[in-house]
């Protein structure tokens, strides 16, 4: 028994940095609203984005209801349509996925998976989580503003977006312009906490390569925030300076409603350009924690160490670097030189490479695994199975000339719902399911959650694969109805879009049993004990569930091997804690009358 | 900043850099946590400035209309005489100075010489001020000529645009660091860095490290200077 795990030593480094301040609320409002702890911080932050993302999932059924059965709600009309579709997809993509998974998610596990009594700089850190929420305020208010929320599609693009005729291009263009940017520097903030959290607070003998690779997700992903948002901040200024001093940044000259607009001379491209520059890595700030969460969640439910955990390392750095560089993949039809669609589609078809290693290296995780069906393992599976199926109609998206003509159909719509939705939210409830016992010490209903699980995951595939499908049919997305080409629509479409919808009401209903069970559970869940999974990471490891300020005892743990030492041959139980070192792992009793080998 | 762990002399070079990622604890070795975040709010920051200069080419590259001559729209007027970039010359040259004290007042408060490094940053804060001033006297020159962020007498509009937008941005990040250097300068003169007193608004106890935080945004926000210097006004 040479080898008790991999990457095993039983030395522990003298401590490098001091130990931090800790600052401990002293009232009520210093403890549980103006809170410095981290895990605190991650509540607000996670109900918060819950809560908006509700209110988006709404959105998305009023848009369902109208698209399933047209000229049925009267509620629903062009505009409103529109400005349900924008709201819906910005809430969910900025509001609700980045701030759950950075915000949320990194808060709570960064300190306590690294070792850490909290963030390097709590008071920043709290200060992040106020600029978010003032950010929600002022992007729910441009609900109530005269003309309404801005309806010019998430994308933002202008001319289109303060062009008369759009909905909302009066207060809703500028709330959600201020909105943006509040909430860009709200993340900034905690953005720097994350990463230099990670960099310096690590615990002794956690090295950079025995991080759980969730935390490697949170790391490159708020990296990939920190150097994308700055774009998007630049053009939603530019946009509100075009729009309120009367610049022409993004605005060409041109005639709208029969009047000549002040504008001359802008690019619109540059917009594109600008906003993509964000939006692409946006979708891997989304996808790399999700990748990081699945990644523990697998190995730790299936009793095997991950699979070729470098490989999992270097594959996210690459995807994380990879991101930059392939943002006109989006702008194929916009007007750019050709040159660079080939450009933008061999880095594009590049990113296949990475990606690809991290499936492969889930299933062969799986692969011989000791798999336990629980609903945080139900989930990560099925992300698997959502990723590879969005990931597969990227590769048609990505090339120039199958893109050109599925541009703006369904098509697109159920890829990036596949690939950029429902997986990262299928980690999303993997990750709760998995972590709401450390967090409240009480187990969710399995059942409840079981049936969240499947009818989360039957209909999402019930909702968007059939939009593959209505898109190679031709159907163009953001349509309100089909107006003078109805004649030419089939009647399969017609159908086909009622089926969606009451797909999507199910699912919808789904959710809220997930929720009235988060509460249930609260009060009335079984009790969970410190480690219910028998997970290897450190905060399965800490004195108290759920762990008090300060994360840790006395002492912070001392790190002896990888996050991954699960059913090592010949020890006594199915897995060994990071912070066990080697002279103390129980050996398994020899079976009576083996043979020695 | 005392660090509580002796450090063992690194290797040098490469296989230093290697050692310091590979190992646990802290990648950046005794460098604190305040250091690297600052370094990386720069890094993000030059984002944001990167992005704003390559509006501005892409800008100034697609409008049809003809670019303003930045020789005589920046020119002034002095004894009769036109002199380019006379203004922007004196202010660079009072920006690029002003590093250079900054400079000399990390230098003095690791020397923990309490007065001088409280005069340098309060010189390099005056520094900063003039040259916000000199700024509102070259925009109040602009406005008078009929520049606005909408048009202007001599072509393209994008010209008053990207001008007021990028030197607006870059003067907000000038008065943000007056008012970081004179809370600095108070604190420095207090004694709060050698006492180690906590912070009014954040609670961090002081440390001398702060100083040389503030001079990293300092020097960044000069060095974005020569980079706007360079794209406005000798292209």
């Amino acid at each position: 028994m040479a080898e008790l795990g991999h990457d095993a030593t039983s030395h522990a480094p003298p401590r490098e940095m001091p130990e931090m301040e800790l600052p401990h609320g002293h009232s009520f409002w210093t403890t549980y609203v103006f809170s410095q702890d981290a895990k605190t911080i991650a509540i607000q932050y996670s109900v918060t984005a819950i809560s908006v993302g509700l209110l988006a999932m709404v959105l998305s059924i009023l848009i369902r209801l109208q698209l399933g059965f047209p000229n049925t709600f009267s509620l629903i009309d062009p505009s409103a349509y529109l400005q349900y579709v924008t709201m819906h997809g910005m809430i969910m993509v900025v509001y609700l996925l980045t701030a759950l998974f950075l915000g949320g998610f990194g808060n709570y596990f960064i300190p306590l998976m690294i070792g850490a009594r909290d963030m390097a700089f709590p008071y920043l850190n709290m200060l992040s989580f106020w600029f978010y929420f003032v950010s929600v305020l002022v992007l729910i208010a441009s609900f109530f503003v005269p003309g309404g929320p801005t309806g010019a599609g998430w994308t933002l693009y202008p001319p289109q977006l303060i062009s008369e005729g759009t909905p909302g291009i009066h207060g809703g263009v500028i709330l959600m312009m201020v909105s943006l940017g509040i909430f860009i520097v709200g993340f900034t903030m905690g953005g720097l906490n994350y990463i230099v959290t990670i960099l310096q607070y690590r615990t002794r003998g956690m090295t950079l390569m025995r991080l759980p690779l969730t935390i490697w997700g949170i790391f490159l992903a708020t990296m990939l925030a920190l150097l994308a948002f700055p774009a998007l901040l630049v053009a939603a200024l530019m946009v509100l300076l075009d729009h309120l001093a009367g610049t022409s940044f993004f605005m060409p000259a041109m005639f709208s409603m029969g009047e000549q607009l002040p504008h001359e001379g802008g690019s619109p491209l540059l917009f594109q350009h600008l906003f993509w520059f964000f939006g692409h890595p946006e979708v891997y700030i989304v996808a790399l924690p999700a990748f990081g969460v699945v990644s523990d969640i697998l190995a730790t439910h299936a009793r095997r160490n991950i699979f070729g955990y470098r490989m999992m390392v270097w594959a996210l750095v690459a995807i994380g670097g990879l991101s930059f560089v392939v943002w006109a993949h989006h702008m194929y039809v916009s007007g750019m030189n050709p040159y660079f669609g080939f450009l933008f589609a061999t880095t594009t078809l590049i990113i296949a490479v990475p990606t690809a290693i991290k499936v492969y290296n889930w299933v062969l995780t799986l692969w011989h695994g000791n798999i336990r069906l629980t609903v945080p393992m139900l989930f990560a599976i099925g992300f698997i199975f959502t990723f590879i199926n969005g990931g597969m109609s990227g590769l048609f998206l990505g090339n120039v000339a199958l893109d050109v003509p599925l541009a703006d159909t369904y098509f697109v719509v159920g890829h990036f719902h596949m690939v950029m939705a429902v997986a990262p939210v299928m980690t999303i409830y993997a990750a709760i399911y998995h972590w709401y016992p450390k967090i409240t010490g009480r187990m969710l209903h399995e059942g409840m959650g079981k049936i969240h699980f499947w009818v989360t995951f039957i209909g999402a595939y019930s909702i968007f694969y059939p939009m593959h499908y209505l898109g190679l049919m031709g159907v163009p997305r953001r349509y309100f109805a089909w107006g003078e080409t109805a004649p030419f629509i089939g009647d399969d479409v017609v159908m086909l879009n009622a089926v969606i919808s009451i797909a999507a009401i199910a699912v919808a209903a789904a959710q809220l049993l997930f929720i009235y069970n988060l509460i249930r559970s609260r009060k009335h869940g079984e009790e969970a004990g410190p480690n219910p999974w028998q997970a290897t990471t450190l905060e399965w490891q800490t004195e108290h569930t759920p762990p008090t300020h300060g994360n840790f005892g006395k002492e912070l743990p001392v790190v002896y091997r990888w996050a991954y030492d699960y059913s090592v041959p010949g020890t006594k139980y199915d897995y060994i804690p990071q912070n066990v070192p080697p002279e103390e792992v129980e050996m398994a009793e020899p079976a009576a009358g083996a043979a020695k080998t | 900043m005392a660090e509580s762990a002796s450090q063992e002399t690194p290797p040098p070079g490469l296989t230093g850099v290697i050692s310091d990622w590979s190992s646990d604890q802290t990648t950046f070795k005794g460098a604190g946590w305040g250091k690297p975040m600052m370094w990386l709010f720069i890094l993000s920051d030059i984002f944001i400035f990167g992005m704003f200069l390559l509006g501005y080419m892409v800008a100034r590259l697609s409008t049809p209309d003809p670019w303003p001559d930045p020789a005589e729209v920046f020119a002034l007027t002095m004894f009769g005489v036109q002199i380019p970039l006379l203004l922007i010359a004196i202010m660079t040259f009072i920006l690029i100075s002003s590093s250079g004290t900054m400079a000399l007042a990390v230098k003095y408060g690791y020397e923990r010489n309490r007065k001088v490094c409280g005069r340098l940053i309060l010189a390099t804060a005056a520094l900063g001020a003039i040259f916000l001033g000199m700024q509102a006297f070259e925009w109040w020159i602009l406005i008078s000529d009929g520049v606005r962020p909408w048009g202007n007498p001599w072509g393209a509009a994008q010209f008053g645009a990207t001008f007021f937008l990028i030197t607006g941005f870059h003067g907000t990040h000038v008065t943000i660091g007056v008012i970081l250097l004179l809370y600095m300068y108070r604190k420095v003169m207090r004694g709060d860095l050698e006492e180690g007193r906590p912070g009014a608004i954040t609670g961090r106890k002081g440390r001398w490290e702060m100083v040389e935080i503030a001079g990293l945004y300092w020097h960044f926000v000069d060095l974005v200077w020569v980079f706007i210097f360079a794209f406005f006004y000798l292209w």
